[in-house]
């Protein structure tokens, strides 16, 4: 296996431009460490001054996510003006004999605008949280997971290898359960996180069998290493069986992670969670990590076009699914939530049509204008005393207006109308879809667009517009400072981040992340239909305006909808199916709980029964024989005197035959 | 005087002390019986030693007598600590080992 890896080693990377392998400890990336360990410093801190400083423990947090970002920014310069695979030694994590695996960071162009995102949204939430929980029971403890959730995810995105990848993948999975279960006197919100956990472990199981098989095939989980016989330098030579089952295995742990179908049933659940929580972890950043892996992957994921093509199918029917779904929920956060899933699929259509790089543009715009939707969503509970209901609002944009520009902002921005940052990743997503021939899932991610500028118009005509139609016990208000400057800074990113970023399909972010994925160059794909880029990028904006256009006609400010979700204009069967969520979580509640519940307890009576019947009887067994055998000790000594004499005289007897 | 009448001497001897130590519930008896046992072998090896003319044997004996002294200060202090402590020198009432 290795020759053969090591012989298709130098044809790579001849056209497609590629990093050169550094070990650097100076500059910023020598003291990259700081960067998950200040956030876990934290966590400590403000665990253990909780008691003495009340409140003023949330400053500890917020100040080890800040120096956080600044060490972050630091390393993205050091990148830009050294572009390169750089690799910080740190500690050994693993040392047994011929198995060594070290916690190195890994830091190059994707790594960098992962931190940059984490540690940027992060602290952000953290401001946020300030005003958001104050007066809850625990604020000083939603800090500190804060701090926590904040470590995993570092440590995830600056692993140098699978195994240190999977160690921030399981923290970031705690952290989640944490804080979904922040709140857990209610039994409903603790039963939502155990089943974000329980879901996310059903795809850790994928992504570790990909692991050994990787480790089987290469010998080594380092995605890089200085002699070029990582993981990611190899991938050149799987054959295409093997790439098939790492990459299906690889995806499996993402679709847990990135709640892809048939795995996403937890995010929607994991809203019980406080809404930074959900902003944070649950938009902007966790969520993501999925999209992370696949990219950080592509070299793997190009070697087989079929996994590609499945990647490219899960991603457009979660985010087909999912949109239908948010047209028909009422609770402001839900339809975030299944927003959330829809365009998490939008990434993995990106990944799974090659446009790894448009994947991860996504990911950055999205975390920026969904970080922004989830924190406005926040500010508007907070206004309504905690209510989700999009009926019992309406008319908030007099009563809160830096809310509802920043929402206006992040609603353009992700129902895709130029020049907001979601509709150039959208489009350039669609745009490879179309070109690397995958027209169906062009089309269906085109509807999706559609539906996705729909329900996200319905949710901001239904908070926003129109009459008020919140009850006199409701005093909304605008939020608090510390609430509403987070929300300003995301709604500036919102708003000019795609086109800064990436204003043209090979823009500047495309050429940041160019050494880092796997070009597309060998891969088959299938021919293209007639479209030019124009026509592409005129049918994306036809989609938004569309989608927006129903959408006012359906719930703008001259419809009567005083009669709250009676007014739905939406009706029938179909819409039905559409509320209870095509009675997906029913459906697993009957096959996984109902029926698995079922299997199990037949198969605890064969435990019972068959397995500790085998072992009672070995014991039984054995007991019985000493029972009768314990007879022949009698404890008179002069008896085992007798019986070594006759021994005696018996082997004497039987010597003498034998000379004779 | 054949050589015979020493070996069928000693194995009446043996024979004698074996017996002892199996019918024999007094422990001093017992352990009389051993010594009886031993110099039974004895008179063997001395005999034995007079029929091949070697000096092999006696010097055996000699060990025998060796063992057999630091055998008795060993035993004979046992014995009297077990009777310290059972009151009794009879080897069959303590029956510990009784399964």
């Amino acid at each position: 296996m290795h020759t053969l890896v090591l012989a298709t080693q130098a044809t790579e990377g001849a056209e497609h431009a590629s990093n050169a392998f550094l070990e650097t400890t100076s500059g910023a990336i020598g003291l990259a460490w700081l960067i998950p360990i200040l956030p876990l410093l934290g966590f400590v801190l403000v665990l253990v001054t909780a008691k003495s400083l009340r409140e003023r423990a949330a400053f500890i947090a917020i100040t080890m996510s800040t120096l956080s970002f600044v060490l972050a920014v630091a390393v993205f310069f050091q990148v830009s003006s050294e572009p390169g695979t750089h690799v910080r030694p740190m500690v050994d994590f693993i040392n047994a004999g011929p198995l060594q695996v070290s916690w190195d960071l890994l830091i190059d162009q994707l790594t960098a605008v992962m931190l940059l995102v984490v540690t940027g949204v992060g602290t952000l939430v953290h401001v946020y949280s300030l005003g958001y929980m104050h007066g809850d029971a625990r604020y000083e403890r939603f800090f500190a997971y804060l701090n926590l959730f904040l470590f995993s995810m570092l440590v995830l995105v600056l692993g140098s290898s699978f195994l240190m990848l999977f160690v921030g993948w399981e923290l970031v999975g705690l952290s989640s359960y944490l804080l979904i279960g922040f709140w857990f006197e209610n039994p409903e919100y603790a039963a939502a996180a155990k089943k974000a956990f329980i879901t996310n472990r059903v795809g850790d199981v994928s992504f570790m069998v990909a692991m050994f098989l990787i480790f089987s095939t290469f010998g080594t989980l380092d995605f890089f290493t200085a002699d070029h016989s990582g993981v990611l330098e190899l991938a050149g030579g799987l054959n295409s069986t093997t790439a098939l089952a790492i990459g299906l295995l690889l995806m499996g742990g993402a679709a847990a992670k990135s709640a892809q179908i048939p795995l996403y049933v937890w995010l929607p659940d994991a809203m019980a969670g406080p809404t930074p929580v959900s902003a944070l972890i649950h938009a902007a950043t966790m969520v993501t990590a999925g999209v992370y892996l696949t990219a950080r992957s592509s070299s793997i994921l190009v070697m087989n076009l079929d996994v590609l093509t499945v990647v490219a199918w899960i991603g457009v029917l979660t985010a087909l699914m999912a949109a239908l779904i948010a047209i028909r929920q009422n609770d402001i956060k839900k339809i975030l939530a299944y927003s959330t899933v829809s365009q998490l699929g939008y990434m993995f259509v990106g990944i799974g049509t090659g446009g790894f790089s448009e994947g991860v543009f996504h990911l950055v715009t999205h975390a920026f204008f969904k970080g922004l939707l989830f924190l406005a969503a926040g500010s508007v509970m907070h206004a309504m005393a905690n209510k989700t209901d999009a009926w019992k609002m309406g008319g908030l944009r007099k009563v809160m207006p830096l809310t509802f520009w920043t929402s206006a902002i992040a609603w353009l921005a992700i129902s895709g109308v130029p020049p907001f940052a979601g509709f150039f990743s959208k489009d350039q997503i669609l745009t490879t879809a179309y070109e690397h021939g995958f027209t169906a899932v062009w089309a269906l991610g085109v509807l999706t667009a559609v539906l996705t500028a729909f329900y996200m118009s319905r949710w901001f005509f239904l908070i926003f517009l129109g009459e008020a139609r919140y009850g006199d016990d409701v005093h909304p208000h605008e939020s608090p400072t510390s609430m509403t400057a987070p929300l300003m800074v995301l709604g500036v990113l919102s708003l000019a981040g795609g086109a800064v970023l990436n204003f043209t399909h090979h823009g500047p972010f495309y050429r940041w992340l160019e050494p880092v994925v796997a070009g597309t160059g060998d891969v088959a794909f299938a021919a293209h239909g007639p479209l030019g880029e124009p026509a592409l990028i005129g049918i994306s904006i036809v989609a938004a305006v569309v989608g927006i256009g129903l959408a006012y006609a359906l719930y703008g400010p001259h419809r009567d909808l005083s009669q709250g979700a009676m007014s739905e204009p939406i009706r029938g069967p179909l819409a039905e199916l559409m509320e209870r969520k095509f009675f997906v979580d029913e459906a697993y509640e009957a096959v996984f709980v109902t029926f698995g519940g079922w299997v199990s307890e037949r198969l605890a009576v064969f435990d019972k029964r068959v397995i500790d019947g085998a072992v009672n009887g070995a014991g039984g067994i054995t007991s019985l024989g000493a029972r009768v055998t314990r007879r022949a000790q009698t404890g008179l000594l002069r008896g085992y005197l007798g019986g070594v004499v006759a021994g005696t005289v018996v082997l004497v007897a039987v010597l003498l035959v034998q000379v004779r | 005087m054949p050589i015979g009448y020493y070996f069928a001497l000693s194995a009446m001897m043996f024979c004698i002390g074996l017996a002892g130590v199996l019918v024999r519930r007094n422990a001093i008896v017992l352990f009389m019986c051993v010594e009886l046992m031993l110099n039974a072998v004895n008179l063997t090896l001395a005999g034995g030693s007079r029929l091949w003319g070697g000096a092999d044997g006696q010097v055996f004996v000699f060990f025998v007598i060796v063992v057999a002294a630091a055998e008795v200060v060993v035993g004979l202090a046992l014995i009297v600590n077990i009777f310290f402590r059972r009151g009794t020198l009879d080897v069959d009432a303590p029956r510990l080992l009784k399964g």
